[in-house]
């Protein structure tokens, strides 16, 4: 039975008086991931808008022990916390409930720079959870283009439109065939905290990548986040899904609709006439030959998922 | 590894009962892979590379065979590796890792994480010249560019004094709470095997108690590291690690003369002092070259030359005061180094020797630099350097022998 959102935990993990925008959806995704861990568990970040919001020493927003380090490193530190802990349980050094180890990194740190010893400790299969909140853009440096980043985006560093598609990130987790993965949204909560509680009792690596629009670097109204993040699931932009060992086992909310029965994908065009970031194309004579390959992407990637379902 | 064992040696341990040593004949890396298990080491994080893989082979078929009690997390490569030690140690464990070269060069913003986050380990460097363009031999342009990254540094002459210097590492770096980077010459010290003396376990540990964090990630007791920091507080960070460099130095000699009291072994402390009670010429070096040039003073002094040999044991801190007193007013020295300043017309270890000096002795410099890529240095050919140098000549140029 999935969890309703009225029954979340109501511990908290992120404090009030963060240095977050409001409605960051990193934030916001936070809360519920931390609702589904609970407390014992340590966090590890690099160089991002949550490292630039989590409070100035001696203070800090969140109530986990938390480990700021090397932008390319979220893969190797997080790894050497769980091997650090193995090593002193094995050596009876420490006892109780393992603390859960995560990381909370952007789109940066995984898909770019710290792909790397990301994929490196996929491979290894070390006992973590990685999150990385996709915002699509490197939004704490001024929102210049990353590897999640849409074509057609406009970036501080591509401020024609990115002419280059994003990387398939879930798909190439996917094939590193670790115990478990999901993709998330920041508008289900109930369904976030349900793929977090379901890693967090599977040893080995595990991956969850959080949809994150940012309205400062998508430039649309920052009361709108969650309808955006709601339309981006909705239109298939941002599909929900879990796998395990190299396939997809599980499909939720609209996801599921739209992947079985063919549904048509719903305010695909909403969505993306919401966005600043877009309306160089959105208001040119390109529009429709963008939204038909907008289009054509997301039912192209619903094939490939169906390719890889063992439902 | 019983193949191997010279013997076994008794003795009369440190609270007067009888201890059994073991006695090999090993390689440096293997020697270094030997320290690791003799400190308990809890964590290895390591990426292969030439002149150090085998210290990385060592260790895990150490612990593949339950030598070693420890987690060994084989990584992608000396970014992650170190990266990965700053997670181990600020997650409570004792940590290891070995590099060389390009590893280290590539290491080189989690240097600075680790010294600047006070995280306390040990790490073997195995010296090896930097590329371009590809050479496998040693110099020590690798260590000593990473000279200001907070990290302490040791230079060791023998494969017996990397097993040392490493157990005193773990020492060092528990008292100081700054990283220590232990550095042995690639081939000459790495690859050469040597008789090497194991203490008993008990009296290792003995020397070195157990691990005991002043910190770490707890659930229980949340806390966050290297967080944003105002401007007032991260120069008082920063501060605080100049300090501690400054302070490390007693530790040194504390943890030399532990390590002599427990094991019976003595290296030097933060100088190796060879013949220079009444030098006049003082041969200063690190590395193997300032073991082997120990023959070459022998050989100066037969020639009427009084001179004597320093060795820098101690590289970071650098020990200027223990300079100023070995070395007299009027006395000649002359600096024999495996590396290049660029920009400078001369070494790194010159530059620091004169600064060291400078308003304190009146000291002749002479500077040399040779040995770059591995060029074999025998006693020979530096004795020749230094009779040069003292005798207004220009060096005689290296030739192989
Ligand atoms: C090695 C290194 N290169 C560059 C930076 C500068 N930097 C800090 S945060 C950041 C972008 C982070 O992007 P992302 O991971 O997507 O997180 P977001 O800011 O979007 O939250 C960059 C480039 C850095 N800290 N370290
Ligand atoms: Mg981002």
């Amino acid at each position: 039975m999935a969890t309703r959102i009225k029954d979340l935990p109501a511990e908290e993990v992120v404090l009030s008086g963060n240095g977050a925008c409001a409605s960051c959806p990193s934030t916001l995704a936070l809360r519920s991931v931390g609702k589904a861990l609970g407390p014992n568990a340590i966090m590890l970040l690099t160089p991002s808008c949550t490292v630039a919001s989590m409070g100035v020493t001696p203070q800090m927003a969140f109530t986990y022990p938390a480990m700021n380090i090397c932008f390319a490193t979220a893969g190797s530190s997080a790894a050497g916390v769980v091997y650090a802990l193995e090593a002193q349980a094995m050596k009876g050094r420490l006892q109780g409930e393992m603390p859960t180890v995560f990381t909370w990194i952007g789109d940066g740190g995984t898909y770019d720079i710290g792909f790397q010893a990301l994929s490196a400790a996929a491979e290894r299969n070390d006992n973590f959870i990685f999150f990385c909140y996709n915002n699509e853009a490197y939004s704490n440096t001024g929102v210049q283009r990353s590897g999640a980043t849409p074509a057609y985006a406009v970036t501080t560093t591509t401020p024609g439109g990115k002419t280059e598609n994003k990387k398939n990130m879930p798909l190439l987790m996917l094939d590193h065939r670790i115990p478990y993965m999901a993709t998330a949204s920041v508008a289900y909560p109930a369904d976030l905290y349900d793929k977090v509680v379901k890693a967090k009792g599977i040893k080995g690596f595990k991956y969850i990548e959080i949809f994150a629009p940012c309205y400062p670097g998508w430039k649309f109204e920052s009361k709108d986040m969650v309808k955006l993040a709601r339309l981006a699931v909705r239109s298939g932009i941002n599909l929900l899904w879990e796998a395990e060992n190299g396939y997809i086992t599980h499909l939720s909310g609209p996801t599921k609709a739209l992947v079985e029965t063919g549904a048509a994908p719903r305010g695909l065009e909403e969505y993306l006439e919401a966005q600043g970031r877009f309306r160089h194309v959105m208001t040119s004579e390109k529009k429709e030959a963008f939204l038909q390959g907008v289009e054509a992407g997301v039912r192209e990637e619903m094939e490939l998922l169906k390719g890889r379902m063992r439902i | 590894m019983e193949a191997e064992r010279l013997m076994k040696a008794e003795r009369q341990g440190q609270d007067g009962g009888e201890v059994t040593d073991e006695r090999l004949l090993k390689t440096g890396c293997h020697a270094a892979a030997l320290a690791v298990r003799s400190a308990r080491v809890d964590v290895v994080a390591a990426y292969p590379i030439t002149p150090q893989s085998s210290v990385v082979e060592t260790i895990s078929a150490m612990v593949e065979e339950g030598d070693l009690e420890c987690r060994f997390l084989p990584v992608e490569g000396e970014h992650s590796a170190l990266a990965a030690c700053a997670g181990a140690i600020a997650a409570g464990a004792r940590v290891f890792t070995a590099t060389a070269s390009q590893g280290l060069l590539y290491m080189h913003e989690v240097l600075h994480m680790v010294g600047g986050g006070r995280l306390p380990m040990v790490m073997a460097n195995v010296n090896r010249a930097v590329f371009p363009p590809w050479a496998l031999l040693v110099d020590h342009q690798d260590s000593l560019s990473q000279r200001d990254t907070g990290w302490l540094q040791i230079y060791v002459a023998s494969v017996q004094e990397i097993y040392n210097a490493i157990l005193q590492g773990f020492y060092i770096t528990q008292e100081a709470q700054l990283p220590v980077m232990v550095n042995f010459d690639g081939f000459i010290l790495s690859h050469c095997a040597s008789g090497v003396m194991v203490p008993a376990q008990e009296v290792v540990d003995a020397f070195l108690p157990p691990y005991e964090p002043l910190w770490k990630l707890d659930p229980a007791a949340p806390s966050s590291f290297a967080n944003v920091t105002a401007t007032e507080y991260y120069g008082k960070h920063r501060a605080m690690l100049q300090r501690a460099q400054q302070e490390a130095k007693p530790i040194f000699k504390e943890a030399a003369a532990r390590y002599r009291d427990h094991t019976g072994m003595w290296d030097g402390d933060v100088l190796d002092l060879y013949r220079t009670e009444d030098a006049e010429v003082f041969v200063i070096s690190m590395g193997s070259m300032a073991a082997e040039v120990k023959l070459g003073v022998d050989d100066l002094r037969s020639r009427g030359i009084k001179a004597g040999a320093v060795r820098i044991r101690v590289y970071r801190p650098f020990p200027a005061e223990d300079l100023v007193q070995v070395l007299p007013d009027g006395s000649t020295a002359v600096v024999l180094e495996r590396n290049y300043s660029f920009g400078m017309n001369s070494g790194i270890l010159a530059v620091e020797l004169k600064s060291a000096l400078y308003g304190q002795k009146n000291v002749c410099i002479h500077d040399r630099v040779m040995g770059i890529g591995g060029e074999d240095l025998t006693w020979r050919y530096m004795a020749r350097v230094v009779e040069d140098a003292i005798t207004g000549k220009e060096a005689t140029p290296w030739q192989p022998e």
